[in-house]
């Protein structure tokens, strides 16, 4: 739709625009909105969290939830095999969920971004170069190298970062490569090279905020993915090391009981289940909003 | 001395070889988009260059920016050899020599508002001390082409293709170029939108004292505003001369069927037409000998074996067919 | 009129869109005469496609039509059945989309696709069996051939994207010619491509109506077109018609402000040097227009009276136009 010079339309960008889209979608917004909770839920973990979540207490090893004869209402979801508060323990996971997840995909985007506008732009050996390492990264299965790298680099938070990072970025370089070869080719790319623009300021200024939405989109639909990994690792004793709660090794923890004390596994479970669908959800909504397709 | 001198420019597009071509040892495939091309531009004049889709008339403009590198030749602006500029003195020489695009979507950054794409250029050149005097070049030169100083925060989908067109003109004033090659600026725009904007550009021309290769498919806008006219097909250039004398005796049949096949509102049904059978060649197996020989009407056996060179026909006048000797028109042939 | 093939009287549609309601046609008579071609010009967006997919049935939502008639050949065609409707469109009545790279199905053969309408709408086929195929292929080689596609009989095997655009636009065409409708379509049929095709394509169309008889609405915003293939021509504004005869008339002298504007925007080789004097402003917005002329803010003539809606008034013995200045002419 044309818009003439009379009608008066309040200065909006298109990425406003989008978002106002979002907003119209009530099951993603409310999906969004269990995302912030949880969110809420891992930054203010000490003040949420009915108790210390390390805190063992072996005369409630596999207390049952409250609501099931011989629970407490101040235990609400029971208690593990060493009688920590799992509702407690399930906060402060989120924690480390949600800060893995966050830190893959930042280091990931960064990386895959500046990746993909590279090949994308410059084309030539640079292209060939990051194109082959992705396809080789492609071809690795990503569980696997990652138990590899782990058990090679040994545990701790920042190596699980590195160890799903190492791949990841590969997604957003091959998400932003592909829009950087349609987006070099349009006018307004050659405009600024005919201005005397340099190849820093046409990747960053004129080419990347015009790939960035896709970038978004897939980063969250990501984001639940790595939370998996994590979850993964974590399940089979490579991620975070006890004590720490990982909703992951607590899954893990409950295997062993889950016929006589299912509640163990179940509620962790339950957690990841609710984040990744509620994040998947949300990102569906964000492509939706952003697919010039779907918005007029 | 002219401004601008272009000497057997040409630009190839290679197409990738993937490996299973280098294996089976097939040739590699070569757009011949701009072939061998001479012209020059005096200051002040504009110089329209016509031809059909694919012709290769955008290359061409490109080419002489450097826009895309040339693959041969030499272009000369105002006595500096642009194709042999370093990076830094190309990026100086931007300043002076500008481009206006055909498609006015395409060639704004939608997620910039009119006031950082039209300042885009002072910034680059750091043509303005301060933000308050890069403003009010912008905004002088926005009121110049047209546009209300209250638009200037918006962004380009917000305006329509006649006012985005404005936007395009004022990005690529508002650093004072000497010459301008206009690619197709009208083309896609409503007729009574066209006329403002060739009136606008006519106007500024004037004021600024701009010289401009002027790209257009349409001969009836060239014929109004070039005071020179290439005729281009093929990659090549046909015929070039002065618009009058070429509109009035075109000499190649190319240009004779071109001008034949315009539908015009006042000659309607009063004018011969020369029907042309068949479509644009591709450039990847451009025909041989004379390019137009696959679609020329009076084309014979010598046509698909010699390369016509370019002859002088007038005074500034030049066209390239091996049958100009015999001084056939195509346009007479046809009974009216 | 007695010979009118179609005849369309107060065709309005709608959008409703989430800026607003779009009144793209509004009270649009149109009268397409056996045998003739009629030409319609406008600029972007003043309704000319719309009006003519009213007329085919095939607004899309949001859009409907609101009020009007649409009678063709006698029949009344917005009182009939969706079904009924489908065997008039592509039989009686065909329309070539004003984009042939995207109208065309990519993934089907060129000879599929005409074999389709012939499918379709082609009753004289025998029942099944290898007679209608061969009945099938051969009026399909005779359509390439009638569009001028040399060696149609490989060229049905083949996908639209081994054509170019001319020939993709002349495919359209014979797809649309399959079944000999009475009336074709043709919904700026060359604005894609280049002067020496666009030739080819038009004289191809004038070519074949001439010899089927047919009748032709030709949609263009290039009044050269107009003026070289149509009997008569209507002039559509900001979703009106503005004004409408026959072309050398309406070419020749045209009463309405917009037209007469339009024809002194087009830039001509034999006004080098004396300045174009195009019309200022821009086509308004289809939203909320108010109820009055709706070229007032850029016609040079605007006065007061213009501020009341102004209907087609008679301009001549052939001739309408809607402008407050007709009248006045004679006295
Ligand atoms: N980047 C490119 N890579 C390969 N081939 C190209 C490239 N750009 C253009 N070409 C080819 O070069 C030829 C000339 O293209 P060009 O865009 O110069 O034509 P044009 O005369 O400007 O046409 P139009 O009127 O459609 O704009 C065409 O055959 C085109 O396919
Ligand atoms: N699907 C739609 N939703 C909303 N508005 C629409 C829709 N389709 C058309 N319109 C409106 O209807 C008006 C007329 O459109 P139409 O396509 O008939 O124009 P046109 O005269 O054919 O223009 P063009 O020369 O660009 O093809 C436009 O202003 C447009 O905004
Ligand atoms: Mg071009
Ligand atoms: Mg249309």
């Amino acid at each position: 739709m044309t818009m003439t010079a009379d009608t008066p339309v309040a200065s909006e960008s298109i990425f406003r625009r989008n978002l106002s889209n979002f907003a119209a979608n009530r099951l993603a917004m409310a999906c969004a909105l269990i995302v912030v909770l949880f969110a809420v839920m891992a930054v203010f973990a000490p003040w949420i969290a009915p108790h210390d979540p390390n805190e063992t207490d072996l005369f409630r090893r596999l207390q049952p939830p409250a609501w099931i004869a011989g629970g407490e209402w101040s235990f609400l979801l029971g208690c593990d095999a060493l009688g920590r508060d799992i509702l407690s323990r399930i906060i402060y996971g989120a924690r480390i969920s949600i800060f893995i997840g966050l830190a893959v995909i930042f280091v990931a985007t960064t990386v895959g971004i500046l990746a993909g506008l590279a090949a994308g732009y410059l084309r030539g050996w640079v292209d060939i170069l990051i194109s082959r390492l992705v396809d080789i990264l492609l071809g690795f299965p990503y569980l696997i190298f990652a138990i590899g790298l782990m058990a090679m680099m040994g545990p701790g938070l920042w190596n699980i970062i590195l160890a799903l990072a190492y791949k990841e970025w590969v997604i957003p370089a091959r998400v932003v490569r592909g829009e950087t070869l349609v987006t070099r080719e349009l006018e307004y790319v050659e405009a600024a090279r005919a201005l005397g623009a340099s190849r820093w300021h046409i990747m960053l200024r004129e080419i990347l905020p015009n790939v960035l939405s896709p970038v978004i989109v897939v980063a969250t639909i990501r984001m639940a993915h790595v939370i998996i990994l994590e979850a993964s690792l974590s399940f089979l004793g490579l991620g975070v090391q006890p004590p720490t709660a990982s909703w992951g090794s607590m899954v893990s923890d409950g295997r062993a009981f889950i016929l006589e004390a299912w509640w163990v596994s179940t509620f962790p479970g339950l957690a990841i289940l609710l984040l990744v669908l509620a994040i998947n959800v949300t990102s569906q909504g964000l492509r939706d909003a952003f697919d010039p397709r779907f918005s007029e | 001395m002219s401004l601008l001198k272009v000497e057997g420019l040409s630009k190839h597009y290679e197409g990738r070889d993937g490996i299973f071509d280098r294996i089976t040892g097939r040739e590699k495939t070569v757009v011949r988009a701009v072939n061998d091309i001479d012209l020059t531009v005096e200051k002040g004049e504009i110089l329209g260059l016509i031809g059909e889709s694919g012709c290769g008339k955008s290359t061409l403009g490109r080419a002489i920016l450097r826009l895309h590198e040339p693959t041969k030749g030499r272009v000369t602006f105002d006595g500096a050899e642009v194709t042999a500029l370093d990076p830094a003195q190309m990026k100086a020489m931007r300043r002076r020599m500008q481009i206006i695009f055909q498609d006015p979507y395409a060639s704004l950054n939608p997620r910039r508002t009119v006031a950082e794409i039209v300042g885009l250029p002072l910034r680059l050149h750091g043509l303005a001390k301060t933000d308050a005097e890069a403003r009010e070049k912008v905004a002088a030169i926005c009121a110049r082409v047209g546009l209300k100083p209250g638009q200037l925060d918006r962004y380009p989908h917000q305006f329509s293709g006649g006012q985005r067109q404005r936007i395009g003109i004022a990005r690529a004033l508002v650093s004072h170029p000497e010459f301008i090659v206009c690619d197709e600026p009208v083309s896609a725009l409503d007729v009574s939108i066209q006329a403002q904007i060739i009136a606008l550009l006519l106007e500024l021309k004037r004021e600024m004292g701009l010289t401009y290769l002027f790209i257009s498919h349409d001969i009836s806008v060239i014929g109004y505003l070039a005071d020179r006219v290439a005729v281009m097909y093929l990659g090549e250039i046909v015929e070039m001369g002065p618009v009058e004398e070429v509109l009035a005796n075109p000499r190649h049949p190319y240009t004779q069927s071109l001008m034949s096949a315009v539908p015009e509102v006042d000659h309607a049904g009063r004018r011969k037409r020369v029907r042309l059978t068949g479509d644009l060649p591709s450039p990847l197996r451009p025909p041989s000998g004379c390019k137009f020989h696959t679609r020329c009407p009076l084309a014979t056996d010598a046509c698909g074996k010699i390369v016509p060179k370019t002859e002088t026909v007038g005074p500034g006048h030049t066209a390239a067919c091996l049958r100009l000797a015999e001084n056939l028109s195509l346009l007479e042939e046809v009974p009216a | 009129m007695k010979d009118a093939l179609l005849e369309v009287r107060g065709l309005r549609t709608v959008f409703e869109t989430r800026a607003g309601r779009v009144c793209a046609v509004d009270g649009v008579d149109v009268e397409v005469r056996r045998g003739e071609c009629l030409g319609i010009v406008g600029e972007s967006g003043s309704g000319k496609s719309v009006t003519f997919s009213s007329v085919m049935g095939l607004v899309k939502s949001p859009g409907h039509i609101e009020s009007g008639t649409v009678v063709f050949d006698g029949r009344d065609l917005r009182g009939l059945t969706p079904r009924e409707m489908r065997a008039v469109r592509g039989r009686d009545i065909a329309m070539t989309m004003q984009d042939a790279l995207t109208a065309l199905n990519p993934a089907l053969t060129v000879g599929e696709q005409i074999a389709e309408v012939l499918e379709a709408h082609d009753e004289t086929l025998p029942a099944r069996g290898a007679a209608r195929r061969t009945a099938i292929r051969n009026t399909s080689v005779e359509m390439l051939g009638l569009v001028g596609i040399p060696s149609a009989e490989t060229r049905l095997k083949q996908y639209p994207h081994e054509f170019s655009g001319g020939m993709r636009q002349r495919i359209m065409i014979a797809i649309a010619l399959a079944c000999r409708p009475k009336l074709l379509i043709a919904d700026e049929p060359t604005t894609a491509l280049d002067v020496t095709i666009q030739a080819q394509v038009l004289e191809l169309i004038s070519d074949i109506r001439a010899r089927l008889g047919m009748s032709v609405a030709l949609i263009t915003h290039d009044l050269g077109v107009v003026a070289e293939h149509c009997d008569r021509v209507m002039v559509m504004y900001a979703g009106q018609v503005v004004e409408e005869g026959p072309t050398a008339e309406v070419i020749g002298a045209p009463k309405h402000p917009y037209t007469q504007g339009l024809l002194a925007s087009i830039p001509r080789p034999g006004l080098r040097g004396q300045p174009i004097h195009p019309i200022e402003g821009q086509v308004p917005d289809l939203i909320g227009l108010p109820p009055q002329c709706r070229f007032y803010s850029r016609c040079a003539h605007r006065r007061d009276a213009c501020l009341t809606p102004v209907e087609m008034r008679q301009a001549g013995p052939q001739r309408r136009a809607r402008c407050i200045l007709i009248g006045e002419d004679e006295a």
